[in-house]
């Protein structure tokens, strides 16, 4: 990605479009991560001045994709992560051609073993049951292991009478676990409605992508729906729409705003605030100090 | 049962004189009332839903519609429903549940409508809404899938006790176009992107998806309305016998482990992998 952006630069410098052997050799004379480009605005920032601003566009404010340890880092006490199902991996349930050999390597690549992480925790001593998926594993696609886990750890939560943060992203469903993929969304809202039903609090903070079949299933289903700015939200892929009503869709549509002014999201919160925002929600929701009039 | 291919199975649904709930509900119930709108937005054509008996018993039906011609195509959205269509299938749903009436849904669709007004009003949410609610709905849920049934936009009516599914009908995560075109980027592989996916009545009766088959005539349900419509009528009946008789604490788990058995997963794998 790195790579086509220089080209991109380069280009733009030379006001000519540069050769493929041009390319080729940009590679090995830049070093990589050193810039980064905003999928929005399409500003160019070093990358070391994204990275201080918490991986926040300088100029537009588009929150860009975290790891889900980056976001934990970011998020909960320190520390204070029981993790749960680390070791769950997915198998092939409709032997899908070469699956298991491209989760194979994209274990080894990201040292996920799928697209979430789930556990108990705490966010300023309030005990917590969180969710993070990851977008680097499969676009974090909604396969068996991530229905699994994601039901678990509402299950968990409901038993134990906690409270559930989720931070969604996702490309949707997992294509290569075809109907297997799709119960999963059944799955995860069945785990919402008893824990909701027991009286629970649930916050869903999405992130960049939440879409498809997650925002068609837990990720709509908060009590609670808190985004970051500039994030993409939606059901439908924007080329999919495009391609039904045959023209281009405004920048806006689908944004985190859009969402907001469509009366689908409660709040738009800045990552740098996420973390007091959260434990100030959660605190109102079990009032320990047992506030009264 | 016929022994046919997924994309053989699509020909045989595709057909232009293949049954729609506007054939089969004058067939198999008495006494329709149709009920309009979703009281916040407006009324879609897509979905249908309503009030009547079904052998003596009173129940409620909620059916996606797909046009038999291109004037009724027009008023259905080829069978693609909006928002305000979950919603109004979930207002029924949840009149049903008031006055104990069974719910019988009839699924026929390609998927969930993607456009921006879609988006604007909150397919997603309203997608999402119709599923968690369906799983906690305090009365008998049968789904039957008919034709089609594709992705969330089938799903959202397919959280039931039971599902069964016309010997011919596929059920799958994304339509097969949509499969190709993500995967392939190449929409014309159609008929490749179903032998695949898994998607025919067989297939998800292994995968533990799919509790019933309910047999077409041979070549398909266009050659023999009449007859598909006394085996979905006699499906019904059994169906109904079945969940009737159960509390409603004891249906509403069986529902809830119906779906949560659902995954292909194993866990302590070694830390290498």
């Amino acid at each position: 990605m790195l790579e086509d952006l220089f080209s991109v630069v380069k280009t733009r410098f030379n006001g000519t479009e540069s050769k493929p052997e041009a390319v080729k050799k940009s590679k090995t004379d830049i070093p990589k991560g050193l810039l980064f480009k905003c999928p929005r605005c399409a500003s160019v920032t070093f990358m070391e001045d994204f990275q201080n601003n918490g991986k926040v566009c300088p100029n537009c404010n588009y929150h860009s994709r975290l790891t889900a340890k980056e976001r934990l880092d970011i998020t909960i006490d320190k520390d204070s992560l029981e993790e749960f199902d680390a070791d769950m991996i997915s198998k092939n349930p409709i032997d899908f051609p070469d699956y298991e050999e491209k989760q194979k390597s994209l274990r080894e690549k990201t040292g996920l073993k799928d697209a979430v992480i789930t556990g108990r925790a705490k966010i300023r001593g309030e005990d917590i049951v969180i969710i993070v998926m990851d977008s680097n594993f499969m676009m974090a696609s909604m396969g068996s292991v991530v229905g699994e886990k994601i039901t678990r750890a509402f299950e968990y939560a409901t038993a134990n009478k906690l409270p559930v943060i989720a931070f969604t992203a996702s490309g949707g469903a997992r294509m290569q676990e075809g109907i297997v993929s799709l119960m999963q969304m059944a799955k995860t809202s069945g785990a919402v409605a008893r824990h909701s039903q027991a009286g629970l609090l649930y916050i869903t903070v999405m992130t960049d992508p939440t879409t498809g079949g997650v925002t068609a299933s837990f990720a709509s289903l908060g009590d609670i729906i808190i985004a970051e700015p500039k994030v993409l939200i939606g059901f439908a892929g924007r080329r999919v729409i495009e391609g039904t009503i045959k023209q281009k869709l405004p920048d806006e549509f689908q944004s985190a705003e859009f969402m907001l002014e469509a009366g689908f999201v409660d709040m738009i919160v800045e990552r740098k605030k996420m973390r007091r925002t959260l434990a100030h929600l959660l605190k109102l929701h079990n009032n320990k100090e047992g506030g009264t009039l | 049962m016929s022994n046919l291919t997924a994309s053989q199975r699509l020909d045989i649904i595709r057909h232009k004189g293949r049954p729609t709930v506007r054939d089969y509900i004058p067939l198999i119930f008495e006494d329709f009332y149709e009920m309009h709108g979703d009281r916040y937005y407006g009324d879609d054509g897509a979905i249908m839903g309503g009030v009547c008996r079904f052998k003596g018993l009173p129940v409620t039906v909620i059916a996606q519609v797909k046009g038999r011609n291109l004037e009724e195509n027009k008023e259905c959205n080829f069978g693609m429903p909006h928002p305000e269509g979950y919603r109004k299938a979930l207002r029924l749903a949840k009149q049903a549940e008031k006055f104990h009436r069974p719910v019988i849904c009839l699924v026929d669709t390609s998927g969930a409508f993607c456009g921006v007004e879609a988006e604007k009003r909150g397919q997603g949410e309203a997608i999402a809404r119709s599923i968690m609610e369906f799983m906690t709905l305090r009365t008998p849920v049968i789904s039957i899938i008919l034709g089609e049934g594709g992705s969330g936009g089938a799903l959202a009516m397919a959280v039931c006790d039971e599902l069964a599914m016309l010997e011919n009908a596929i059920y799958s995560v994304i339509s097969p176009r949509g499969f190709a075109s993500i995967l392939w980027k190449d929409a014309s592989r159609e008929r490749e992107a179903c032998d695949i996916m898994k998607i025919t009545a067989e297939d998800l009766r292994r995968l533990k998806v799919c509790d019933y088959i309910i047999s077409e005539p041979a070549g398909g349900a266009h050659n023999d309305c009449d007859q598909t419509a006394e085996n979905i009528s006699d499906y019904i009946y059994e169906a109904l016998q079945r969940k009737l008789k159960k509390g409603l604490d004891e249906l509403l788990n069986e529902r809830y482990n119906k779906f949560r058995i659902v995954g292909d997963f194993q866990e302590n794998s070694s830390p290498s992998i």
